[in-house]
Parts: C-alpha cells; sequence; structure tokens
C-alpha cells in the first residue's frame, strides 16, 4: 500500500544532520535520509543500529578457510595420498596459502553480495524513492507522513531547518 | 568513517573551492563530452600495440613455445618476469584502496579509483603470462581442482605454482569487486545525469538501483572497511606466494628467506612507479589538476622514496647474507649477479630502484609532475630489470658449469612484452573514457565546501548556496 513522505531538501551536510536530529528528538519517524556521499555522524544522528554484516563476513570466512583446509586434507588423506618425495602425506603448513585465498574469497565475495541483496542493490533494481538531485549535490531528509497531523507536523519540522525544498510523493509502503 | 572526525581547519584535498555539483561537472566531463584527439592517438596507439602483441602470442601458441629464446638451463625468463613486474604493479593499486584507507590516509580519495582500476589490468596482463607459458593454454583449467575421469586426480595443492592460481584468482576477483563496490555510488550519479538512451539504461543497469540512501550508505561504509581489512592480508598474501614459487626452490639466489618481505614490498614500489606514471599524465590531459594536486604527489612521492629504501635494504641484505654464508654456490651467485656477463642488468636495476629515487628527497622533485613522470619512467624500468636480474641471472649459472648457458629474448618475447602493455593501456583508456575516474562519492567528503563549519550554516538560514568559505578557515 503506497504511504506518503515528505522531504526536504538541503544543501549543506551540517544543515542536514541538525533537521535529522531535531527530527529524530521530536520523535518523528525519519524514513530515510539521501545523500551524496557518506555524512559522518549520521548513524548517531538517525539512531541507526550497527549492521551486522562484519559477523557474516567472519563466519563466511572461517566457512570458507575450513571448507579448502578440510577439502585438501580430504584430498591427501583419503581421496588420493600423494606420495611426493617420501614426505607425509598430511603437511599442514603446505595446506595453509590455498587455506587463506578461499578464507578470504568467501569472505569477500560473501560480504558484498549480502550487503547487495540486503540494500535491495539488483541490477535492474528501481529504487522506492528515487531523488536525481541527491546523487549531485543535494541532501534529502525523508520523513514519513501516513496522516495529514504527521504531515503538518515533518512539514514544520523541515520548515523549521531551513530546507531548500520541500515535497510530498506517495512510495511503496 | 563515521568514527573519524575531521578538523574543519585542515586544507581540504580538493584545490579551488569546488561546490559539490561542480565536483560532478568536472568528474563526469570527460565521459559526456567526446572523446579529444589526445584520447584517441593514445588509444589507437595502445590499441595497435596489443594487436601486434595478440599476433605474436598467436604465433607463439600455433608454434610452440620453441620460437622463445629459452633453453635448457634457462627454462624462466621474459614470460616469468613479466608477470611478476605486472603482479607487483597491481599491488600499489590495493595499498592506496585498502592499507591508506585503514590509515585513515584522506589524500587517497583522489586517485583510489584510478589505482584500483590499475590492479584490475595489471593482473589481467600479469594472468596472461602463465597461460601463455603453459603453451597449450586451452588446458589451463587443469590447474583447477574439479572432478574428472582420471581418478579423480586432484591439482598438487602443496606445490607454490598452485599457491599462485589460488592468490592471484583471489587477488582479481576481491580487487574487482572492491573496485566495482566503489563504482555503484559514481555509476548513478552518472545514471543520473545522463539523457535518456542506451548509455542511461547500461548505467541503470550497473548502478543496481542506488539512490543515496544513507541506510546503504551505512553498510556500505562498512562494507568498504571489511574490504579493506581483508584485502590489506591478502595482498601481501599475494607477493608472498609469488616469491615461494622461487624461494621453495634450491637454486642459489633464489633459495633465500628474506623473499617475501623482499618482494611485497618490491611490489608496491614499482606499483607506485606506475601509479606516478599515469597520474601525472592523467591529471594533465583529463584536466584534474585541481584533484591530483602537488599535495597528492608529495605523498606518492614519498612513499616510493621509502619503498625504494627497503628495496635498497632488501638487495644489500642478500649481498651481505651471500657472503656471510661462506657457501661457495651462494657467494658465486651473487658474484656473477654483479659482475657476470648480465652484470649491466644489476647496474641498471640499482641506478633506477636506488640512485634516482634518491632525487625524492628534495620537495621541488616531489611536487613537479614532470620530473615525477620522468622518475617514474625509470622506476618502471628499473623493477622490470630486478624481476629479470633475480630470475634469469640466478638460473643460467648454477651449480654445473658444463650446464651454464647464455639467454636473449627473441622478438617475440620482447613482442609479447610490449603487447601487455598494450593490453594494460587499452584497458586504462577505456576506462578513463567510459567510468568516473575519480571516487566522487569519495572526493565529495574531503572537499572544503562538504566540510563548511557547522555554525555557518545554522547562523545564516538560507545561505546555503553562498560563496564559499572564507580563506582563513583552510589554513593548514
Amino acid at each position: 500500500m503506497p504511504t506518503k513522505v515528505i522531504y526536504g531538501l538541503y544543501a549543506e551536510e551540517a544543515a542536514l544532520l541538525a533537521a535529522t536530529r531535531a527530527a529524530r528528538d521530536g520523535g518523528g519517524a525519519i524514513r530515510d535520509v539521501h545523500t551524496p556521499y557518506a555524512v559522518h555522524g549520521l548513524d548517531e544522528a538517525m539512531g541507526l543500529r550497527p549492521t551486522r554484516l562484519g559477523i557474516v563476513c567472519f563466519v563466511l570466512g572461517v566457512t570458507g578457510a575450513l571448507f579448502a583446509f578440510g577439502f585438501q586434507s580430504w584430498v591427501f588423506l583419503v581421496d588420493w595420498p600423494l606420495n611426493v618425495g617420501g614426505k607425509s602425506f598430511w603437511a599442514p603448513p603446505a595446506l595453509l596459502p590455498v587455506t587463506f585465498e578461499v578464507g578470504v574469497l568467501f569472505a569477500a565475495l560473501g560480504t558484498v553480495l549480502a550487503f547487495l541483496l540486503r540494500s535491495g542493490l539488483v541490477p535492474g533494481a528501481a529504487p522506492a524513492l528515487a531523488l536525481p538531485e541527491v546523487t549531485d549535490d543535494r541532501f534529502a531528509l525523508v520523513l514519513d507522513a501516513p496522516d495529514a497531523a504527521a504531515a503538518e507536523r515533518a512539514r514544520a519540522l523541515l520548515l523549521a531547518h531551513h530546507a531548500l525544498e520541500i515535497r510530498e510523493v506517495e512510495v511503496a509502503a | 568513517m563515521s568514527t573519524s572526525y575531521l578538523s574543519d581547519l585542515r586544507r581540504p584535498w580538493v584545490d579551488g573551492d569546488k561546490s559539490l555539483h561542480q565536483i560532478t561537472e568536472d568528474v563526469c566531463a570527460p565521459l559526456e563530452r567526446g572523446p579529444g584527439l589526445l584520447w584517441w592517438a593514445g588509444f589507437l596507439l595502445s590499441a595497435a600495440v596489443l594487436a601486434t602483441g595478440a599476433t605474436l602470442v598467436t604465433h607463439q601458441i600455433w608454434t610452440g613455445i620453441g620460437t622463445w629464446g629459452l633453453n635448457r638451463t634457462v627454462g624462466w625468463s621474459f614470460d616469468i618476469a613479466n608477470f611478476v613486474f605486472w603482479v607487483g604493479i597491481g599491488h600499489a593499486g590495493t595499498l592506496i584502496s585498502a592499507i591508506l584507507f585503514l590509515f585513515r590516509q584522506r589524500w587517497r580519495t583522489s586517485v583510489n579509483r584510478a589505482a584500483e582500476a590499475m590492479t584490475i589490468f595489471a593482473v589481467m596482463c600479469a594472468g596472461t603470462f602463465p597461460l601463455i607459458h603453459m603453451g597449450r593454454p586451452w588446458l589451463a583449467f587443469w590447474v583447477l581442482p574439479y572432478p574428472n575421469t582420471r581418478g579423480t586426480l586432484w591439482v598438487n595443492f602443496r606445490s607454490p605454482l598452485l599457491w599462485d592460481v589460488f592468490a592471484i584468482s583471489t587477488y582479481f576477483l576481491v580487487s574487482l569487486t572492491f573496485w566495482y563496490i566503489g563504482l555503484i555510488p559514481d555509476l548513478a550519479t552518472a545514471r543520473d545525469r545522463a539523457r535518456p538512451g542506451l548509455r542511461k539504461r547500461l548505467l541503470a543497469l550497473a548502478a543496481l538501483g542506488w539512490n543515496g540512501s544513507h541506510r546503504t550508505w551505512s553498510r556500505y561504509e562498512k562494507v568498504y572497511l571489511l574490504l579493506a581489512g581483508l584485502a590489506t592480508p591478502l595482498v601481501f598474501s599475494v607477493h608472498t606466494i609469488v616469491s615461494m614459487d622461487f624461494a621453495t626452490s634450491i637454486v642459489p639466489g633464489w633459495h633465500t628467506t628474506i623473499f617475501p618481505p623482499y618482494f611485497v614490498c618490491g611490489a608496491i614500489f614499482s606499483g607506485f612507479g606506475m601509479v606516478l606514471t599515469l597520474m601525472t599524465v592523467a591529471r594533465k590531459v583529463m584536466h584534474f589538476e585541481a584533484y591530483i594536486t602537488p599535495r597528492h604527489l608529495d605523498a606518492i612521492g614519498k612513499i616510493t622514496l621509502l619503498t625504494s629504501w627497503i628495496v635498497t635494504l632488501a638487495y644489500s641484505t642478500e649481498l651481505f647474507t651471500a657472503w656471510s654464508s661462506v657457501n661457495p654456490y651462494e657467494r658465486f651467485a651473487f658474484a656473477n649477479r654483479l659482475a657476470g656477463p648480465y652484470g649491466w642488468g644489476f647496474g641498471v636495476m640499482v641506478l633506477c630502484n636506488v640512485l634516482i629515487p634518491q632525487l625524492l628527497w628534495s620537495p621541488r622533485v616531489r611536487t613537479s609532475a614532470g620530473l615525477l613522470f620522468v622518475i617514474s619512467i625509470f622506476i618502471n624500468i628499473g623493477m622490470w630489470f630486478e624481476r629479470f636480474v633475480i630470475i634469469t641471472v640466478s638460473l643460467h649459472r648454477d651449480y654445473l658449469p658444463s650446464s651454464w648457458a647464455m639467454y636473449a629474448p627473441t622478438y617475440v618475447e620482447v613482442g609479447t612484452l610490449l603487447g601487455s602493455f598494450g593490453l594494460f593501456f587499452t584497458c586504462f583508456f577505456l576506462f578513463c573514457r567510459f567510468l568516473p575516474m575519480i571516487a566522487l562519492g569519495e572526493v565529495k567528503g574531503v572537499s572544503g565546501y562538504a566540510r563548511k563549519h557547522p555554525d555557518t550554516a545554522a547562523a545564516a538560514p538560507g545561505a546555503a548556496l553562498a560563496s564559499p568559505t572564507p580563506e582563513a578557515a583552510h589554513a593548514d
């Protein structure tokens, strides 16, 4: 079901940060903030929970490394023990380079994949709210405005913080 | 990252008080206007060299690697030297994009996109050489561990050459991913500016629906940090493993424990040589002087000087260890390196990697694009010779004097080396033309405009678009 949002455009990160903090303090629902670059301090201003991608990365890295080490061990101990100049069939140090590389590969590609899927970044994706100005030089604070009262509050807040422009649009909920 | 805070008093890394919109305009300009005469000249020349190289590679695959100057004693030379040379070039890209990121070196933002592109193209060039060396490259898939009808006969996971397969392919894939992730926000900028048509549709496809949402930015920054954290040990592992191709053998001159750190530092040194070559030219040709400023060149020059000294230390340590080992074979290998028939190669290497970089002590040299370009060419030559000296000169005279031999490359080998430069520069020219060469999303964050003091904005409502910050705030 589509819902209404109101957003204000800003030209500077300082003004945007102030408006975002005020919106959060005022109890208004911040739908999102759109910026041309990663603005430092917005996580706190929006009250975002820290991402769990670090855990994803760690788990995948360990999985990849265990898989590579286990696979090599299986090859040399079970499937085809290879006698190289009478050396030990299973020489763990010699298995480490491949273990490390596969661990890094799993962690890196897996984390990126998790990030893209979590953020809905897939080829051909149409963003719920496309703001062409934002990828150039504008900062947008997007507030939820499900009813008239909320819309009025949102409008007042954006005005009080000197938004350059205030617009109202419908987006998919 | 949100954990670091930069003082407003710091001088911004973009000259000329550019507004965010101006930065977008400047960086997107080369993509939107038609390519100039200079671009066409460079591109066509590179493509012609690439075509020549490709013809020679076809010839040698058709005829066999007997077309090379290799013999029974010198079984590795030009191709492996080229392989190590190109992998090394790539390392500076990762150093800039990952290690300098972890160290919060904000100047990297102007050069990291191009340096990462350099990494990817250099690894592509590197990868072609082992493939060619196989002689029957259509069987290249044999290096992969896949279930087969021969047993299954697996690859030998204990061989450094196989470690190379894993290291180089992981390095390539991770670098490519890192680069692409960095590109997404800038592709979105290009998409939003493009006129409707095929170009806009392609950009929209590649930008994955990026809309600058901070929820995404926040995760993006985390992913960037994680990738930097992964790429840092990865880049060390790659050249460590490359050096083990040599260090695990018993050839005097190769069989040394210093090789892994020596190779890694040499790689970074040679990579910075190539970064300087590309950046001094690109800032001029693409009109990016305000973004790649003399201060950036100065920083790159300092790292180059530092790594030159590490390489110098490695050369000296090698010589000292050979002397102090009292091993006649080891001592002979290094005497032969210095004063044997290929002694001139050692001379070129020392001149280019040790002596000429000392000019970088002078701040005037470090900030002069012209001088840096000349020095960088010497470094590129010197670092290629380092690999030639290590590989060929160690091989041509080892334990058994009766099998000593000389090696000279044929036109096929020289042409293949040139062809790899053709591939590298063709890719680089295409990159400059079709993708934003400067990381917009990062440069905007370090430009002066972005960091206006909060008080200015609060005190002057509605003055958001007014004149840039006062000059006083820009003092170092």
